[in-house]
């Protein structure tokens, strides 16, 4: 039996991708929550809430941004370039949150002020850049002769800011689940408030983005049944995942109803995942929308074999330990743990 | 890609890398050093061990954020400037940098968060782990880098097939390539010098104030005991590194020694200055004779020099040239302090000699500046290739303007300077506090773990 490396490796890619959007997309919305904390001391118990995870969770970006140079360079070398000043914009604004976490304790009460502005903006920047990346990915990427031939610009419009929005209320909606699960009297009063409008607005949104991209996108609209104003059943398999977005909110809507702290993230995570596969059941199998496939753009095979070895062994070692960290830090931030 | 495009990629990918590079060729050594005091700690039970830990895992804590952020950066930055070198380097080097992400960075992700702030949470001999492995996590990643860039240097083991694609023939080859072994421990080693120096010349300020400091006192012993036998041993890996230049590169080492013409019996060239249009060096003091000798071959060999070469291929001779001569100058004056530290550790004088201790002081950051005139000497040294002999710089970048490589440039530049200086200014500031402020009451006896945490964070002064 020959392995399909290729589909196996996209498969890998994606799932580190789903990955780093669940669990950094919950760090980066305590950081678009910032502003509308209370009181300093909600501001620390907020980022306490995420310091020691977040550095784990970014490696999934370096996993995902890595692993698609090493597994499909093809695609690596032809969305970065296209994808440029977004992308840019995510790392510098990656930049400033994730030193604002050691930087914010040490500043005095400008840098202090400082530092927790930048937290607040890097988190927010980021995340607009990424909804500008994926907006820009999902309307596509002009290509010739195997290599990005657009503008600079090709990846501003309406709908990747339309997209970009629809991520800033997601990543929202994520942190204020996290903070209603980790937290405590008032804070835990005010992340569900938080939890409440940003469940909204993630619906609207992603209810606004799914229209969007059928009416934009007559591809994606085929692959969802669409095709020249006639619709047909032929999507049946696909289904089930509009109904596990619609799970996700009743989800949230009913943990929230029964003060429960673990179902609010739990159906925010399942609003994800339905978001997550609606799109990439719009694109696949191409990795470059829409002009190359994913064998197309895949690494040589004895490349992807060994790596295959490699992730075999090492990524149930990698999730067995980032379990373990989590369930080390399982419980509602207590604000002792520190070594400051 | 036009001209200028390029050379500002290169602009931007030597500012991020250096800039980069500075975090962990310090943190290297650091976590190294943490992991010592803690087993320290742990088996002598005293609390100078434990003092230290917590004085310097602050600085580890703030020196690894602006490593880890600034590392994003690269695994995207390729991409985004270096599209067409991505594409042909993958198939060969793909697998290693994917490797790093995997056996490095999430271990040194996850066990960090638990090193932070896991002191409550596990007992002492789990919190030791979590600090070995984050010291491990920043060696294995160095393997992986090093080793990808070493075939880059000196591509083996690899094949080009019909359509000018490369394709890895031995894996095992293309990771432990030639120059790989040499090149890793003179990393290394440079490493743990930097973090040293810097360790020593922090302990030298706070007893240039305090001569009876015990902390101070014990890390400038353990930082002399370093570099005292580390700096020596690096001038032995320095050579070796030197002579797998000597035999895979050529001509880097022509423009290392400025050896302008092919012959034996080479000079060796002291100072001077290379002149590359000119073909020779101007106000040069050499020593004839010596240059095979330094070179370890007999004086009746032919060294190459950079006539045998197109003058298309030649790198930038004098940056080479100049960035060699201000890593070895450093070098020995590391010698030199580690040799005049042990004589006074010796003679019981260490605390009393107040030059020593200025002189330590000043040698603090020169670890980081031999780190970086190292690298230039490597990777300009390479030039005008990105894999010796098989990619040129010139075909490797993306297809973008120069506009938006100005942009992100600038970008970088604004960013990095706000980020550095204000990290600059929190690590000097916890220097200048010194270990001592840190120093609790003696705990009451019973089960402590090390270092329970000293003061909660402190309140938020702002509207």
């Amino acid at each position: 039996m020959t392995l399909d490396l290729p589909l196996i490796w996209a498969a890998l890619i994606a799932t580190a991708v789903l990955l780093y959007v669940l669990l950094d997309g919950f760090d980066l919305g305590v950081g678009i929550l910032f502003p509308f904390a209370r009181s300093p001391k909600d501001r620390d118990t907020m980022m306490e809430s995420i310091a020691p995870v977040w550095d784990g969770n970014e490696t999934w970006l370096v996993l995902g941004g890595g692993g698609l140079f090493a597994a499909f360079p093809l695609a690596y070398s032809v969305l970065a370039p296209a994808l440029y000043l977004p992308l840019i914009l995510m790392l510098l604004a990656l930049i400033l949150r994730g030193v604002a976490f050691e930087f914010r304790l040490h500043g005095r009460k400008h840098g202090k002020a400082f530092w927790t502005a930048a937290f607040a903006g890097g988190s927010l920047a980021a995340t607009i850049a990424q909804g500008l990346v994926l907006g820009g990915f999902i309307q596509g990427i002009t290509v010739r002769d195997g290599r990005f031939a657009g503008g600079p610009f090709d990846w501003l419009t309406p709908y990747s800011l339309l997209i970009a929005a629809g991520l800033v209320a997601g990543y929202a909606l994520l942190g204020a689940g996290w903070l209603v699960w980790k937290t405590r009297d008032e804070l835990h009063g005010d992340a569900r408030r938080w939890t409440w409008i940003t469940a909204g607005a993630t619906a609207a949104l992603l209810a606004a983005v799914s229209v969007a991209t059928l009416i934009v996108h007559p591809r994606v609209a085929a692959q969802w049944g669409f095709i020249d104003g006639a619709f047909t059943w032929q999507v049946l398999p696909w289904v089930p995942i509009p109904i596990l977005g619609a799970a996700g909110l009743a989800f949230i809507v009913s943990g929230l109803r029964r003060g429960s702290h673990g179902m609010p993230f739990a159906g925010a995570a399942l609003v994800f995942l339905s978001g997550y596969l609606g799109l990439a059941v719009g694109f696949f199998p191409t990795i470059v929308p829409y002009d190359i496939d994913f064998r197309a753009a895949a690494n040589a095979d004895n490349a992807l074999g060994l790596m295959l070895v490699g992730i075999a062994v090492l990524l149930p070692l990698i999730l067995g330990y980032t379990v373990w960290v989590y369930w080390l830090f399982r419980g509602k931030v207590s604000g002792d743990a520190g070594y400051h | 890609m036009d001209f200028d495009a390029i050379l500002l990629a290169r602009l931007q990918f030597a500012f991020t890398i250096a800039f980069h590079i500075i975090f962990p060729s310090f943190t290297i050594g650091l976590a190294s050093f943490l992991a010592v005091l803690e087993g320290l700690w742990l088996s002598t039970g005293r609390d100078v061990f434990r003092n230290l830990y917590m004085f310097w895992v602050k600085i580890f804590a703030l020196s690894f954020g602006m490593g880890v952020v600034s590392g994003v950066v690269m695994s995207y930055e390729l991409g985004t400037n270096w599209a067409e070198f991505s594409r042909a380097a993958s198939p060969v080097i793909g697998p290693l940098l994917a490797f790093e992400v995997l056996t490095a960075f999430f271990l040194e992700a996850s066990f960090l968060g638990v090193m932070l702030f896991g002191w409550r949470k596990v007992g002492p001999r789990l919190h030791f782990l979590a600090t070995l492995l984050v010291a491990i996590g920043t060696l294995v990643s160095a393997f992986w880098i090093i080793s990808a860039n070493s075939w880059m240097q000196h591509p083996v083991g690899y094949a080009v097939l019909a359509d000018g694609s490369l394709r890895a023939t031995d894996w095992l080859t293309v990771i432990f390539s030639p120059t790989f072994p040499s090149r890793f421990i003179h990393m290394t080693l440079a490493a743990f010098l930097t973090t040293a120096l810097a360790v020593g010349a922090a302990s030298a300020w706070s007893l240039l104030r305090d001569r009876t400091q015990p902390e101070s006192g014990m890390a400038l012993r353990m930082a002399i005991g370093m570099f005292a036998i580390v700096a020596p041993l690096q001038l032995v890996a320095g050579h070796l590194s030197g002579e797998m230049v000597r035999l895979h590169q050529p001509l880097k080492l022509a423009a290392v020694e400025a050896y302008w013409e092919t012959r034996a019996d080479q000079p060796q060239s002291l100072v001077g200055i290379p002149d590359r249009k000119a073909g020779k060096t101007h106000l040069e003091i050499e020593i004839p004779h010596v240059g095979n000798l330094i070179q370890g071959v007999p004086g009746t060999t032919v060294l190459q020099g950079l006539d045998a070469f197109p003058r298309a291929d030649w790198p930038v001779v004098g940056l080479v040239y100049w960035s060699f001569r201000i890593m070895v100058g450093l070098g020995l004056a590391m010698i030199g302090l580690g040799v005049w530290g042990v004589w006074l550790v010796i003679r019981r004088r260490l605390e009393r000699s107040t030059w020593f201790l200025r002189a330590a002081v000043a040698m603090g950051p020169a670890g980081f500046v031999a780190v970086i005139a190292g690298w230039v000497v490597a990777e300009v040294g390479r030039q005008p290739w990105t894999i010796y002999g098989v990619l040129r710089t010139a075909d490797s970048a993306s297809p973008v303007g120069a506009g938006q490589v100005s942009v992100s440039l600038l970008g970088f530049m604004i960013i990095y300077a706000i980020v550095f200086s204000a990290g600059a200014v929190y690590i000097l500031r916890i220097v200048n506090r010194g270990p001592s402020l840190d120093v609790e009451p003696a705990p009451s006896a019973g089960g402590r773990a090390p270092g329970t945490p000293l003061a909660a964070a402190p309140p938020e002064p702002e509207a």
